[in-house]
C-alpha cells in the first residue's frame, strides 16, 4: 500500500488550491448571501479544464483519474462548497452517464460540450414522492413514433435552470416500478420543458436548485441513454460515483472550517494568552484532524477502486457517509471554537456550517448510506 | 524562437521564517516559483504562442525544484533543466555561473526571468548571467512585444516607466505589471509527465566544484524584531480622535 498522492496529483491540488483561493474565495460569501454564482468563474475553471477532469481525452476530458477528480472537488469545496458541488454534479450526475452508458453518437454530441465546459450538466432524479425511493417515479415517457414524450416534473434538481443538458429518469412503464424506468438526455429549450420553483436553502446558497416541468415535451428517440427499462441501473451505477465526489465535497468543506478554526484558535487570545492554549480546545482540534484524514483516506480509497475497475459501492458509501457526518461535526466544533464570532457572517466557519448539512442529505441521505453499507456487509 | 527562462524556487510567500542556529530552518516550509518568475514564464509562453517557439526553464537547486519546474511545464513550458550545484551554501556568482554555462550550451533568442526572487531579494543572478554571455538586458519588465530580431519593452523606471528597444538575444528581467501568470491546465498537468526534464550535474556543463565555489559567505542570519501590539484609543468618536491627534503629536512625533 501507498499512502501518496502522484506529482501529477499533488500538481493538480496545489493548482487547484491556489485557483480556489485566489478566485473563488473572494466571491465565496457574497454569492452566499445573494444566493447567486458567479458564472465567470465557470468560465475560468472550464477554461482550466475542471469540467471534464476524469474523462479522456478523446472527450475532451483531462484524462485524469477519480483520485484527481475528488482532489479537485475537496479543493474548491475548500473554499467554496457550492463551486465544488457544482463541479460534482456536473461531472458525476451528467457527464459521467453518458459517458458510461451512452452511444459514441451521444457522446460526441453531450459528452464532448459537457468535458470541456461549453455547457453546464445537471441531473433529474428527484420528485416530491420519490427521491430515495426511486422506483415510484411519477414523471413519465411514452414512446410515439420517433419521440419519447416526458411529463411529470423534479424537485431540488442542483444546476437547474443554468445547466445546458440534463439527464433525466422517467418512467416508461410505471408497472414494472425499478424495472420499469429509463434515463434520457434532455436539452435546455426543448419544448414542454420549462423551471419552476427556485429554491431558498440553509447553505450551498450559491449553487441554483431548482424544480424542472416537463409537459408534453418531445424528445428524440436516440436520447435515451442505455435501453428502456436499464434507467434503474443508470442511477445506481451513477450515484455510486456520485457519492464520491459529495464526499469529497464534504471532506473540502471539512478541511476548509478546521484550518479557519486552527489559525483562528491561535491568534485569538483570551485571559492572555492564545485560546489554542487551553487544551480543551486543542482535544476539538485533534479530533477534526484526526476525523478529516479518516474521511479523506475513505474518498481517496472509494476513488482508487474506481479507478482500477474494483467494486467501489460500498466504499463510496461508507466515504460519504463518513465524510458528510464529518463535515457537520467539524464545523459545529469550527464555530463553537470562533465563539461568538463564529455564529456571525463575519467568519467563513458560518457559511461553511450551514453548507455541511446538505452533504448529509442530497445524493443519498446518511440513512441510506447505512442501508447500502448494510446490505453489503449482510450479504 | 528560442525562449529560455530562468526559474528559482523560493519559500512559499507566506511560509513562516524561523532559524535554526545560524541557518534559515527549511524543515516543513513549502516551496513555490518565484512569483517574479511566474510572470517570466507566462511572458515566454506568450512569445512562444506568437511565434511558434519553445520555452525552456532553467534552474539551479536540488530535486526538490522539480516540482517548481513542472508546474512551469504545465503551464505549456516544453523543456526543463535543472542542474544541481552539489553545495546547499551559494552565492548569485555560482548560481550565474551554472546558469550562464547552461543556457551557453543551448540555443536561445529570448532570456527572462523574474527581476528579483523573493525570498533573498538581491536582483543580480539575470544581469550576470547577461553578462557572462554579452547580451544586452533590460530589467523590470511589465510588456513585451518580441519581434524576430528585436523587442519593445516597458519597464518600470523610478517615478514612471520607459519604452526601450532592444536587439535580440536580449534578457528581459519581468516585473508584476499586465502580466497575469496563467493557472496550469488539466491537461497541461497531464502533458507535464511526458515532456523532457533534464537532471544534471555541474560536470555536465563543463564545470568542476572550484570554479563555481561562492564568493560570498552569509556570516549570520537574523529575524527581524517582532512588531508592538498596536494601541486602541477608547471613547466617543469625537474624542478618540482627538486623544489620537495628541498622541500622534506628542507621543509618536509624526504630526
Amino acid at each position: 500500500m501507498i499512502f501518496k498522492l502522484t506529482e501529477e496529483q499533488e500538481l493538480l491540488r496545489k493548482t487547484v488550491r491556489d485557483f480556489a483561493e485566489k478566485e473563488i474565495a473572494p466571491k465565496a460569501a457574497e454569492m452566499d448571501e445573494k444566493e447567486e454564482y458567479d458564472w465567470d468563474l465557470w468560465g475560468k475553471m472550464a477554461e482550466m479544464g475542471l469540467s471534464g477532469v476524469p474523462y479522456p481525452d478523446e472527450y475532451e476530458g483531462a484524462g485524469m483519474d477519480n483520485i484527481s477528480y475528488a482532489i479537485a472537488v475537496e479543493e474548491l469545496s475548500r473554499v467554496c462548497a457550492s463551486s465544488g458541488v457544482l463541479v460534482s454534479a456536473h461531472t458525476s450526475l451528467c457527464a459521467w452517464p453518458i459517458y458510461a452508458f451512452g452511444t459514441e453518437e451521444q457522446k460526441q454530441k453531450y459528452l464532448v460540450p459537457l468535458a470541456n465546459g461549453e455547457k453546464i450538466g445537471a441531473m433529474g432524479l428527484t420528485e416530491p414522492g420519490a427521491g430515495s425511493d426511486a422506483g415510484s417515479l411519477k414523471t413519465t415517457a411514452v414512446l410515439d413514433g420517433d419521440e419519447y414524450v416526458l411529463d411529470g416534473s423534479k424537485i431540488f434538481i442542483t444546476n437547474g435552470y443554468y445547466a445546458d443538458i440534463y439527464v433525466i429518469i422517467a418512467a416508461t412503464d410505471r408497472a414494472l416500478k425499478h424495472r420499469g424506468i429509463s434515463a434520457f438526455v434532455v436539452e435546455k429549450g426543448t419544448p414542454g420543458f420549462s423551471f419552476g420553483k427556485k429554491e431558498h436553502k440553509l447553505g450551498i446558497r450559491a449553487s441554483a436548485t431548482y424544480e424542472l416541468v416537463f409537459e408534453n415535451c418531445r424528445i428524440p428517440k436516440e436520447n435515451i441513454l442505455g435501453k428502456e427499462g436499464e434507467g434503474f441501473k443508470v442511477i445506481m451505477k451513477t450515484l455510486d460515483g456520485g457519492r464520491i465526489g459529495i464526499a469529497a465535497q464534504a471532506l473540502g468543506i471539512a478541511q476548509g472550517a478546521y484550518e479557519s478554526a486552527l489559525n483562528y484558535s491561535k491568534i485569538r487570545e483570551q485571559f492572555g494568552k492564545p485560546i489554542s492554549a487551553n487544551q480543551g480546545i486543542q482535544w476539538m482540534l485533534a479530533d477534526m484532524a484526526t476525523r478529516i484524514e479518516a474521511a479523506r483516506l475513505l474518498v481517496y480509497q472509494a476513488a482508487w477502486l474506481k479507478d482500477n475497475n474494483e467494486s467501489y459501492s460500498k466504499q463510496a458509501a461508507m466515504a460519504k457517509l463518513y465524510a458528510a457526518e464529518t463535515a457537520m461535526w467539524v464545523t459545529t466544533k469550527a464555530v463553537q471554537i470562533y465563539g461568538g464570532y463564529g455564529y456571525t457572517r463575519e467568519y467563513p466557519v458560518e457559511r461553511m456550517m450551514r453548507d455541511a448539512k446538505i452533504t448529509e442529505i442530497y445524493e443519498g441521505t446518511s440513512e441510506v448510506q447505512r442501508i447500502v453499507i448494510a446490505a453489503s456487509v449482510l450479504k | 524562437m528560442k525562449i529560455v527562462v530562468l526559474m528559482k524556487q523560493v519559500f512559499d510567500t507566506e511560509a513562516k521564517i524561523s532559524l535554526d542556529g545560524n541557518k534559515i530552518n527549511k524543515q516543513g516550509v513549502s516551496l513555490v516559483m518565484n512569483p517574479y518568475d511566474e510572470y517570466a514564464v507566462e511572458l515566454g509562453l506568450r512569445i512562444k504562442e506568437k511565434f511558434k517557439g519553445e520555452v525552456t526553464v532553467v534552474s539551479v537547486g536540488g530535486p526538490e525544484v522539480q516540482d517548481a519546474l513542472r508546474q512551469a511545464l504545465a503551464m505549456g513550458a516544453d523543456k526543463a533543466v535543472l542542474v544541481d550545484p552539489g553545495a546547499d551554501e551559494i552565492d548569485e556568482y555560482t548560481t550565474a555561473t551554472i546558469l550562464a554555462k547552461a543556457i551557453g550550451g543551448l540555443e536561445y533568442n529570448i532570456l527572462l526571468g523574474g527581476f528579483k526572487a523573493i525570498d533573498d531579494g538581491s536582483c543580480q543572478v539575470c544581469g550576470r548571467v547577461a553578462e557572462i554571455l554579452g547580451v544586452p538586458v533590460v530589467n523590470m519588465v511589465t510588456q513585451a512585444e518580441v519581434e524576430e530580431d528585436k523587442a519593445v519593452v516597458t519597464c518600470d523606471i523610478d517615478g514612471g516607466s520607459a519604452v526601450i528597444e532592444v536587439k535580440l538575444p536580449a534578457m528581459l528581467t519581468a516585473q508584476k505589471g499586465e502580466i497575469e501568470p496563467r493557472y496550469p491546465s488539466m491537461k497541461g498537468i497531464m502533458q507535464a509527465k511526458k515532456k523532457p526534464m533534464q537532471k544534471i550535474g555541474l560536470g555536465d556543463i563543463g564545470l568542476d566544484a572550484a570554479q563555481a565555489a561562492p564568493k560570498v559567505k552569509a556570516l549570520s542570519y537574523s529575524l527581524p524584531a517582532a512588531r508592538a501590539a498596536g494601541k486602541l484609543v477608547p471613547g466617543e468618536p469625537a474624542e478618540a480622535a482627538k486623544e489620537l491627534a495628541r498622541l500622534l503629536r506628542e507621543e509618536a512625533k509624526v504630526i
